[in-house]
């Protein structure tokens, strides 16, 4: 024992470890400290009666069902829209047709740089008066409207997803006399989106919340949503606010899992490629 | 055996190539190449890094476009435009430095997609050729393993027999074994060499001095674009006639320039 290590200067009497322990033993005490002043000075009273109201949950219980159906089935209508349309997209934005690409590049940039509420809208009120079609069903428009939007974030994704596939892949498959196409399809997608399922399960996710604008729409009760259902709570029901935190709570029912999924699908191929 | 599958015999040719030139943009990397490789033949070509090899076999399957110069591909003439380079492909298989398996894909689903698809074989069809071929490189029981799951060897062996599968009448090897751990380099040269010995035409790019040497008919030595010997195998190997194929051939043969003398490879390993 020559050195000692545990104190080398006279100014620094801790050691580092030690000092990093008493750091995180004040960041737990802090914490503590928070939630702490949090819950005493909450008002409690008024808490259970407008916001976590038992009753008042109730109430909407019998109208939930419907609308958790109603979500995800907007949600897995917009996602098929999003994921052929994207696909479409990343193909034309890869094409050797200059053309293709200025459209997709143009749609991508459009639909990336406007408020999707905004496409909600205007396919549910602008379309039917432009084309002279009416929709009989919210499904449509969720397909058409967040179809849409997904779509261009949709396709970037792809995009990423094709370009990450080895040229190597592509050269074998056309050595052995496969057409571009066929190697398109048989060789380049299929790896392009097994790399790419972690980010499309993402934008599953994203889907899924942003069905809510679709309570803008007027609606009748069969076709309502998940928010619509807690904005209608919000001034029917004496239990305030707690029709919101119910229909959170349903959203995350749905988002939760995607994010695990897509986490776990992240590691997966993480370890790969 | 058949009259024109055994060796050397310059009956019919497989591929002409003529005052073949190919340029990525200003620089000329093919500077008027002039081939041909007979059925049977087994046609080694050896060079150093960046002479050309790789891209002149890339433009006799047309992986490369060709500048200008002629391929004729068993009597197809590839650069002509209205020629169907799809099914011109079919019949020569390549192998690449990088074996290219489809890694998504099972070793059987590799070696039928082609014949299903282009050939349009039955499933049945295209799993009893897959098979046979797959026992011909000593791995019909790994048919259902991932690429990902088999030693670099054995990827390479699949990659042998997924080009074999399409019952090629010439086959492209861009080396073969360069991107191979030396104690598997021996059984890819195996399989090839039986390949060589069924009467397979073949070209080879390889710096394996001792197979070109031992299973070559010719050799094509290549430096800077152009071909600068061509002649048999024991001839520009074993007594060059010309002083750049000597300087490279001590260069690769050389142990106090490379440890492994035989599976030295004059250049960095690249795709
Ligand atoms: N796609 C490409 N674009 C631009 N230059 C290229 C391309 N492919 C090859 N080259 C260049 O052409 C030259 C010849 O390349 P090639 O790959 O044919 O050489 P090689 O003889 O196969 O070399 P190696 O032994 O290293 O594989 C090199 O200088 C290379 O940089
Ligand atoms: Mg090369």
């Amino acid at each position: 024992m020559s050195v000692d290590l545990s104190a080398p200067a006279g100014r620094a009497r801790m050691s580092p470890r030690r000092r990093a322990r008493l750091s995180r033993g004040v960041q737990y005490v802090v914490l503590l400290a928070v939630l702490a002043v949090l819950l005493t000075t909450a008002d409690w009273s008024a808490v259970g009666q407008t916001i976590f109201n038992p009753a008042a949950a109730g109430e909407i219980l019998d109208r939930l069902p419907r609308a958790f159906y109603n979500t995800v089935r907007y949600t897995l209508a917009a996602f098929a829209v999003g994921l052929s349309l994207g696909t479409l997209l990343a193909l034309m934005r890869l094409s050797s047709v200059a053309p293709y690409r200025w459209i997709a590049t143009t749609y991508v940039e459009f639909f990336r740089g406007i408020p999707a509420l905004l496409v909600v809208i205007a396919v549910a009120y602008a379309v039917p008066i432009a084309f002279g079609v009416s929709f009989t069903s919210i499904v449509a428009i969720a397909a058409i409207a967040l179809g849409s939007v997904s779509a261009a974030y949709i396709s970037e994704t792809v995009r990423a997803g094709i370009e990450a596939v080895p040229k190597g892949q592509v050269e074998a498959a056309r050595s052995l006399g496969m057409s571009h196409t066929r190697t398109m399809v048989q060789v380049v997608l299929p790896q392009a989106f097994r790399t790419v399922l972690p980010p499309l399960t993402n934008e599953v996710l994203l889907l899924t919340k942003d069905t809510s604008l679709l309570f803008i729409i007027g609606q009748t009760p069969a076709f309502f949503e998940l928010t619509k259902v807690g904005r209608d709570a919000l001034s029917t029901a004496s239990g305030g606010l707690t029709g919101l935190f119910v229909i959170g709570a349903c959203y995350l029912v749905i988002t939760i899992p995607l994010g695990l999924v897509a986490r776990r699908l992240e590691r997966r191929t993480g370890g790969r490629a | 055996m058949s009259a024109d599958s055994t060796s050397a015999g310059s009956t019919r040719p497989v591929v002409t190539i003529r005052d073949l030139r190919k340029s990525f943009g200003e620089r000329e990397v093919l500077k008027g190449i002039d081939v041909q490789v007979h059925a049977g033949e087994v046609v080694c070509v050896i060079g150093p890094s960046g002479s050309g090899k790789s891209t002149l076999l890339r433009c006799v399957n047309l992986l490369e476009q060709p500048t200008s110069g002629t391929v004729e591909l068993l009597g197809a003439e590839v650069t002509d435009p209205d020629v169907d380079i799809d099914r011109v492909r079919t019949h020569v298989g390549m192998v690449f430095q990088q074996f290219n398996l489809f890694s998504h894909r099972t070793v059987l689903d590799n070696c039928t997609m082609a014949q299903r698809t282009v050939l349009r074989r039955s499933r049945a069809e295209a799993e009893r050729v897959a098979l046979a071929n797959l026992e011909r490189v000593g791995l019909a029981d790994r048919a259902r393993a991932m690429p990902a799951q088999l030693s670099g060897g054995q990827q390479q062996r699949v990659a042998i027999a997924r080009a074999l599968s399409m019952d090629p009448q010439l086959m492209l090897f861009d080396e073969p074994t360069s991107a191979l751990d030396p104690e598997l380099v021996g059984d890819v040269l195996g399989v090839m060499r039986d390949l060589a010995d069924a009467g397979m035409t073949m070209i080879v790019v390889t710096h394996e001095m001792a197979f070109a040497r031992e299973v070559g008919d010719r050799v094509v030595f290549m430096d800077d674009g152009q071909v600068v010997e061509d002649g048999a195998a024991s001839q520009v190997i074993g007594a060059p006639r010309e002083e750049r194929t000597r300087t490279f051939l001590q260069r690769v043969l050389d142990p106090t320039h490379r440890h492994d003398t035989a599976r030295a490879s004059g250049a960095p390993a690249q795709g």
